[in-house]
C-alpha cells in the first residue's frame, strides 16, 4: 500500500489531521492544567502523565498535517499560531475542567471514543495514519483504563461522589454527539479507506458506556440533543478562546520566540 | 563524516578509504550501549530497545530511535545524547530518524536490561501487568499505588511486607 495516497483530497486529509491533532492538543492542554492542583500526589502524577501522552500525539498528529497541508507550517505552528475559528477539535474536549470528578468523566467520555477511532485507524490506507494510531493505541487503551476504574470508583462510591459524577455526565452528555456526526470531510476519508464513518463508532461507544456507567451505579441521559460545530469550525464555545489565551501567550507575546 | 587527510600517494580510491576509515556498525552499536538512558542511567539505550536501526547510507550515518512514549520529554535529550556520543568517537555525518511503527514494547528490552533495572530498585515489567516482587526484598505481597509514576514508563507499587514503595516499569 502507497505510503502517500495521492488521489485523495489532500485539503479534506489535512481537516482530518486537524481534528485528530486539535482533540489531543486542547484536551491534552485542559488537563494540564491540574498539574499542580489535583486532590492527592498519584493523581497529580498520573493526570500530567496523561496530558503528556495527549501532546505527544498533537506532536505526531499536526506534523503530519503541516506535511499534508505543504504550506511549510510545522506543529508548533499549526498549535500556537492559529485562533480559535481555526481549530477543529470537538467541543467536549475544550470543556473547562470543572472538578475532579468532571474531569475524569470528560476524560472517560473521550477515551473510549479515542480506543475506537485508534483501533479502526490501524487499518488506515495511509501508513503514517496506521502508524501514529497504533502508538497512540497502546497509551490511550491506558488512559481508558483508569479514567474507567475512575469512573465507577467516584460513581459507585459516597452518596456526594454518586451525585458529582451524575451531574457531571448530565453536563457533558449535550457534547458526545459531535463525535459520531459525519460531514464531507469524512465521506472524503471512508472513500480512501483512511479512516472510519463517525457514525459507524456509535453502537460500539454505548456498549462501554453501558458497561462501565452501569457499574458506576450512573444512569445514560437520554436525551439526543448534541452541541455541534467544533469539527467543523463552525462555532466553539467561549471556552476554547479562554484557553487558547493561556496557551499561546508565549507565542503571541514574542512570535516565533524559541529557546 | 569528515576524512582525515589521505596521502598524496595512496592508490586507495575514494571509495575504499572511505570503506576502510570508517567504523563497523557492530563498533557503533557497542558504542550506543555504552549511551545510558537520561533518566534511569542504570540503564543504556540499546538495554531500553529504543534503537531500532543502525545504517549506512552513502557516508551518512542513520540511527532509527523509536520514542517509549508519545510525550515522553527524554526523548529530545536522547537524541542529543546519541549525537554527542557518536560525534566523541568522530563521527560527524550523523542522521537521527524517528520511527513510530512499529511501536515500542517493553518486550525489546534485553534481558540484560531488566536486571539491572531489579538491582537499581525498580521492577522490570512482566507479561502479567505488575510486578512479580518487590525488588528490596523479594516479597510477593504487594499493592498498587498508582497506575502512573514519576516518568511516563512508570507506576508506583508498594511492598506490604517491607513497606517500601517503589516504581514499577508498565509493561506495554
Amino acid at each position: 500500500m502507497p505510503a502517500t495516497n495521492k488521489t485523495v483530497d489532500q485539503s479534506a486529509l489535512f481537516q482530518f489531521l486537524l481534528r485528530m491533532g486539535d482533540n489531543t492538543l486542547v484536551l491534552g492542554h485542559r488537563v494540564s492544567e491540574w498539574c499542580g492542583h489535583a486532590p492527592v500526589l498519584e493523581e497529580d502524577i498520573a493526570l500530567a502523565n496523561t496530558a503528556l501522552d495527549l501532546i505527544g500525539q498533537t506532536q505526531f498528529w499536526l506534523n503530519l498535517a503541516g506535511e499534508v497541508e505543504g504550506a511549510g507550517r510545522d506543529e508548533d505552528a499549526l498549535a500556537f499560531h492559529r485562533d480559535v475559528w481555526d481549530f477543529r477539535n470537538i467541543l467536549l474536549v475544550e470543556m473547562p475542567n470543572g472538578d475532579f470528578g468532571q474531569t475524569l468523566m470528560r476524560q472517560f467520555l473521550f477515551d473510549a471514543w479515542a480506543s475506537i477511532m485508534l483501533g479502526r485507524l490501524q487499518t488506515s490506507s495511509d501508513e503514517r495514519i496506521a502508524g501514529i494510531a497504533a502508538k497512540a493505541s497502546k497509551e490511550v487503551a491506558y488512559h481508558l483504563e483508569r479514567s474507567a476504574d475512575t469512573v465507577v470508583g467516584l460513581g459507585d462510591g459516597t452518596a456526594e461522589s454518586h451525585a458529582k459524577m451524575q451531574g457531571a455526565l448530565d453536563y457533558l452528555w449535550p457534547y458526545v454527539g459531535e463525535m459520531f456526526i459525519s460531514d464531507d470531510v469524512d465521506t472524503a476519508m471512508v472513500s480512501a479507506s483512511i479512516a472510519p464513518d463517525p457514525t459507524s463508532l456509535r453502537n460500539e461507544y454505548d456498549a462501554i458506556l453501558e458497561r462501565v456507567l452501569g457499574q458506576a451505579k450512573l444512569s445514560i441521559p437520554t436525551s439526543q440533543f448534541a452541541h455541534k460545530g467544533g469539527r467543523t469550525g463552525a462555532i466553539h464555545t467561549e471556552h476554547l478562546g479562554h484557553l487558547l489565551t493561556q496557551m499561546q501567550w508565549l507565542q503571541r507575546a514574542y512570535p516565533d520566540a524559541s529557546w | 563524516m569528515t576524512l582525515p587527510d589521505k596521502p598524496v600517494s595512496s592508490k586507495e580510491t575514494d571509495a575504499e578509504f572511505f570503506k576502510n576509515s570508517v567504523p563497523s556498525i557492530s563498533q557503533i552499536w557497542e558504542w550506543l550501549h555504552a549511551v545510558p538512558d537520561p533518566e534511569i542511567p542504570v540503564i543504556s539505550l540499546t538495554d531500553l530497545g529504543i534503537i531500532r536501526d543502525v545504517v549506512w547510507e552513502g557516508e551518512t550515518l542513520v540511527v532509527s530511535v523509536t520514542p517509549t512514549y508519545s510525550g515522553c520529554p527524554a526523548t529530545s535529550i536522547i537524541n542529543l545524547d546519541i549525537e554527542t556520543a557518536l560525534r566523541d568517537r568522530g563521527l560527524t555525518n550523523i542522521r537521527l530518524k524517528q520511527q513510530i511503527f512499529p511501536p515500542w514494547t517493553t518486550d525489546w528490552m534485553t534481558p540484560e536490561g531488566a536486571e539491572k533495572l531489579e538491582k537499581y530498585g525498580i521492577a522490570p515489567p512482566t507479561a502479567a501487568g505488575g510486578p512479580k516482587r518487590c525488588p528490596n526484598c523479594s516479597s510477593t505481597n504487594l499493592e498498587k499505588l498508582s497506575q502512573f509514576g514519576s516518568t511516563p514508563c512508570k507506576a508506583q507499587w508498594k511492598c506490604q511486607d517491607c513497606l517500601e514503595p517503589f516504581d514499577y516499569f508498565k509493561c506495554i
